[in-house]
């Protein structure tokens, strides 16, 4: 039985209420909102409101409309008032569209009234007397200083290990990436660095960048206006819902065919379908890691049959043969398009063996991206790829695979056209140079597995449901923290600096002293010592830019919850209490390292990061801007408004890989099969291919609504699709307990049929706060340390019939059908 | 697109019902004078609107509603099987509205599989589990009118379980 609001009647905004700017901060596409708050005394009335229209009347299709998911009770300035989340028809990402994530926030927002998100971090934390304990900033970073400035003087600063987000939206943001980054980049060196979602501190996409190409180069709107969309591993419908409802929708409305590579049907696949026509959608569902073989037959295609665009390759891209030669940072060769073509070069039938899909769809794909129209006119293409590829099989040569078509049919810089990752959280990167990190960077997951690292500070990452090989470094890190709970446990009635010196032995005996900042209790953050509360955007003022670049101000309009605080004043608070430290211990010329973070709030971290590198945006200029914001990068400020930068590479030069002579690199894609180590064998030896995959419902907030009713109603563990067939052959029924297991480890959801599934093919939702996926995913990464995640084999097992909760849950198929 | 068996029994009768519940809320939430400030009851008074006899219903054969009024489309659906909330001597009657709550398009019915399915933007609704969203982007479930049936087979709604799209109140 489907969870009921039993909620009949909302408070109307007053004509006025307060009205803030907001981006939606879960995921890429950064959809606009409008914030209405008024006081709680007050209400509007339905003939006069903020919306200015006659709210007794029903409201029509796309009406404006609150629903009881975009309103709360939140705290303002100290003080009880309304909020309303209303999506904004003036903003053109999004147009008026909500999906079922930013339709939320309101309700993800922290309410003592309503009772919503009462998993909020609220205070500073330090284990004490076996458990957290409330306490202040100035105690919390004073024990986070003494351990971490007594270890990197007795060792060095590679005995920190630090997990930090690198992106805008929520937990990110220019303000915050700048304020870990200047700490930990800048007033130190650390190396020993790995992002959110990976265990490297790395490039997801390196291939395209060292080709010339920036990953995030095109305009939504391009979408609108193309003859043809190429997605590779990509669901934008489910993962970037209103880039393909509001946008690639209206290509397909305009006669835009769509070649879709997955080897999974998706709801993404039928509504292109639905909205084009069968005819004009092409799903090639290939076998799992056999992209690059492919699109290397793609462009084989597509020279041979003389679709290139010759201009556009002898002005834009390089000509003399190898530019780069393969090396340890360097997983393929680049160079000219014929020296390119010497390793990529693959016939339709040979690919059509790897891929195992027909040659004929190979060739009719290279039709629909690169043969000229009967009037001679070239076609127009717009290719995106995320994580299918990213997390996939060799990710350098497969992206570079997929890059060298848009190269080679003049389909990047030019309207209509592009070649972009699709993305997963917003950007706002800005931080001193990484480049000390190196290339390769170092494997930090497997640097903390085999004992290596002494004080780990994690800012908004839990690997326990984002990394590979999760089942061993659960173990080990867990271990590793207990020693030092132990340590703080048995010295817990001494001095604070014996309680240091029990710490530092600890760690010197093999332990690891951790350091959360999040917004919540995460499962990482049970092995934390001290537990530092952060702020989310709304609850700070917040910048970052979406998946065609779209810098916005989202504004502030509700304080954080008890004493928390954005992640760059944390850092900055760490500095400060780090300089104080050292300089205690007599490291003076040290200490001064940490001077110059006396920011009193966002705004001052962002002035003193993004602005110094981009000097004409501010906050004022980006608040006029409104939820359009400028399109990064910013050429300058005219007649009252930011100049943007609609598309990347117009004048056809090339500068990501930052050559001088700004040509664009062809990647020498060669196929060698499974590149990460033990996937083949992997293969070989079970029965199910373990895809892992993202739902509409939570990707990208998840976290949050592990305590959403609405979403745990609908999926109260995390589901892994399955063929029919193969649940009859196991006796499985649906929403039954089923376990994965392989060497890596074991991990458990509950049994979804579905009959586009193939026979030997299941999907899991990754990121799953009940069952990480990534408990059964080998430690296999490529050259340049990026996980193949897409990649596991397992058995299955069934553990239990279906809960009460689950037989509750609608098993039926997810495709729309009319 | 909507079904097509429109049930015009007794929908005289509801739209009075509802025009005055409406003039009662209205009058509770317009009032701003302290002096003047009536009295609202805590939750929506609903109307009790007769949809449809038991016998006018065919098993898996929708038939058009209107509730709280008219301007709210709903559907009546006989399933056949008892479910959870399902009305009538089998169990099995349920009622839900047919706006999406996403965007409020008028959603469709797919006998098939049993769900009702929406045009614009491809979300889908489980008849069977309470009106739970299949898949889609509505950040609710269907609201389910809550019906009753007399001695004589006559189906009654007189309420819902969510907000109906495009109102700040069910009864307006």
């Amino acid at each position: 039985m489907a969870y009921k609001r039993q909620i009949d009647r909302l408070p109307i905004p007053p004509k006025d209420a307060k009205v803030s700017n907001v981006t939606c901060h879960y995921c890429i596409v950064g959809c606009g909102y409008k914030a209405y708050t008024w006081p709680r005394n007050k209400q509007g009335t339905l003939k006069d409101n903020a919306f200015g229209i006659d709210l007794s009347e029903q409201q029509g299709a796309d009406g404006t409309w609150v629903a009881p998911a975009m309103y709360n009770v939140v705290k303002q300035d100290g003080k009880d008032v309304h909020l309303a989340l209303v999506p904004d028809k003036d903003c053109v990402v999004n147009s008026g569209l909500v999906s079922i994530r930013g339709g939320r926030m309101a309700e993800n927002r922290p309410s003592r009234v309503t009772g919503t998100q009462q998993q909020r971090l609220t205070d500073p934390m330090i284990w004490r007397n076996g458990t957290w304990q409330p306490t202040s900033w100035d105690d919390a970073l004073d024990l986070v200083a003494r351990v971490t400035a007594r270890i990197i003087t007795q060792g060095s600063e590679d005995d920190l290990v630090v997990s930090m987000f690198d992106h805008g939206g929520s937990a990110g943001g220019y303000e915050n990436t700048w304020g870990t980054g200047k700490l930990y980049f800048q007033s130190m060196k650390v190396k020993n660095a790995r992002i959110h979602n990976r265990p490297a501190y790395n490039s997801e996409v390196h291939s395209t960048r060292d080709m010339g190409v920036g990953e995030l180069n095109y305009s939504y709107s391009d979408y609108e206006i193309t003859d043809t969309i190429v997605m590779v591993g990509g669901n934008s419908l489910e993962t970037q819902t209103n880039l393909f409802l509001n946008h690639m929708r209206k290509g397909l409305e305009n006669g835009a065919r769509m070649v879709v590579v997955d080897p999974r049907r998706t709801v993404t696949v039928n509504a292109a379908e639905e909205i084009a026509g069968k005819e004009n959608v092409l799903h090639l569902a290939i076998n799992p890691g056999s992209d690059m073989a492919l699109f290397n037959a793609i462009l084989t295609q597509v020279v041979d049959n003389g679709w290139t665009d010759n201009e556009f390759i002898k002005n834009s891209t390089f000509q003399d043969g190898e530019a780069v030669a393969q090396d340890d940072a360097h997983p393929a060769g680049l160079g000219s398009l014929e020296y390119a073509m010497k390793t990529c070069r693959t016939s339709p039938e040979e690919a059509a063996k790897i891929c195992g899909i027909d040659a004929a769809d190979i060739v009719k794909a290279a039709e629909w991206i690169a043969k000229p129209k009967e009037d001679g006119s070239r076609r127009k293409c717009v290719t995106c790829y995320e994580k299918g590829v990213i997390w996939g099989n060799d990710n350098y040569r497969t992206i570079g695979a997929i890059v060298n078509v848009s190269l080679a049919t003049g389909n990047i810089g030019r309207e209509g056209s592009g070649c972009c990752r699709l993305g997963g959280h917003q950007e706002g990167y800005y931080r001193p140079s990484d480049a000390h990190v190196g290339r390769p960077a170092e494997y930090v997951d497997q640097l903390l597995i085999k004992g290596g690292g002494k004080i780990h500070h994690i800012w908004a990452c839990d690997h326990y449901k984002t990394t590979l090989n999760a089942s061993e470094f659960k173990r080990v890190h867990r271990r590793r923290s207990n020693m030092v709970k132990d340590a703080m446990d048995a010295s817990a009635t001494g001095t604070r600096e014996q309680q240091v010196e029990a710490i530092v032995a600890a760690v010197n005996a093999g332990g690891l002293f951790v350091v959360d900042m999040d917004i919540i209790h995460s499962q990482i953050g049970q092995n934390a010592h001290v537990i530092l509360p952060a702020a989310e955007s709304n609850e700070m003022n917040l910048t970052s830019m979406n998946g065609e670049r779209r810098l916005r101000l989202s504004e502030k309009y509700m304080d954080p919850p008890g004493q928390a605080k954005p992640d760059c004043l944390i850092a900055a608070g760490i500095a400060q209490h780090m300089e104080r430290v050292l300089r205690e211990m007599g490291h003076d010329k040290y200490a001064d390292q940490f001077k110059g973070y006396d920011w009193k709030t966002e705004e001052d971290a962002f002035m003193d990061g993004y602005h110094q590198g981009n000097p004409d945006v501010t906050y004022d200029r980006l608040r006029a801007m409104g939820n359009n914001g400028v399109q990064e990068p910013v050429a300058g400020f005219k007649d009252g408004k930011l100049v943007g930068t609609p598309r990347l590479y117009a004048d056809g030069k090339f500068d990501r890989h930052g050559r001088k002579d700004k040509k664009a690199l062809f990647c020498a894609a060669g196929w060698r099969g499974w590149q990460a180590p033990g996937k083949a064998k992997e293969q070989a030896d079970h029965k199910f291919w373990i895809n892992n995959v993202r739902a509409n419902i939570f990707w990208q907030n998840q976290f949050l609504d592990q305590d959403n009713d609405f979403i745990q109603d609908r999926f109260p563990y995390p589901f892994i699709e399955m063929n029919p067939d193969d649940m009859a052959e196991m006796g499985l029924n649906p929403g039954d307990l089923i376990e994965i297991h392989n060497e890596n480890g074991a991990t458990q959801g509950m049994a979804y049929p579905t009959d586009t599934a193939r026979r030997g093919q299941v999907a899991m939702v990754f990121g799953s706060p009940s069952g990480s996926q990534g408990n059964v995913v080998n430690p296999g990464v490529n050259e340049l340390v990026l996980p193949d995640y897409k990649h596991t084999w397992g058995n299955i097992r069934k553990l239990a019939d279906a809960t009460p909760t689950a037989k509750a849950v609608s098993f039926k198929s997810k495709e729309y059908t009319a | 697109m909507r079904c097509k068996n429109l049930v015009d029994v007794g929908r005289r009768q509801f739209l009075r019902g509802g025009a005055l519940a409406a003039a009662g809320a209205a009058a509770a939430t317009v009032t701003t004078a302290p002096a003047n400030a009536a009295p609202a009851n805590a939750q929506v008074d609903y109307p009790s609107n007769r949809l449809a006899n038991i016998s006018d219903l065919k098993v898996n054969e929708p038939v058009d509603i209107e509730y709280p009024d008219a301007d709210s489309p709903g559907v009546l659906i006989k399933l056949g099987q008892a479910v959870e909330g399902g009305v009538g001597p089998d169990g099995d009657i349920v009622a839900f509205s047919v706006l999406c709550p996403h965007k409020g398009y008028n959603m469709s019915y797919n006998g098939e599989d049993r769900t009702l399915n929406c045009p614009g933007h491809f979300s889908r609704f489980d008849v069977e589990s309470g009106g739970q969203q299949v898949w889609g982007h509505a950040t609710q479930n269907l609201p389910q009118f809550t019906l009753r049936v007399d001695g004589n087979g006559d189906i009654f709604a007189e309420g819902a379980s969510d907000l109906i799209f495009g109102r700040p109140s069910n009864v307006l």
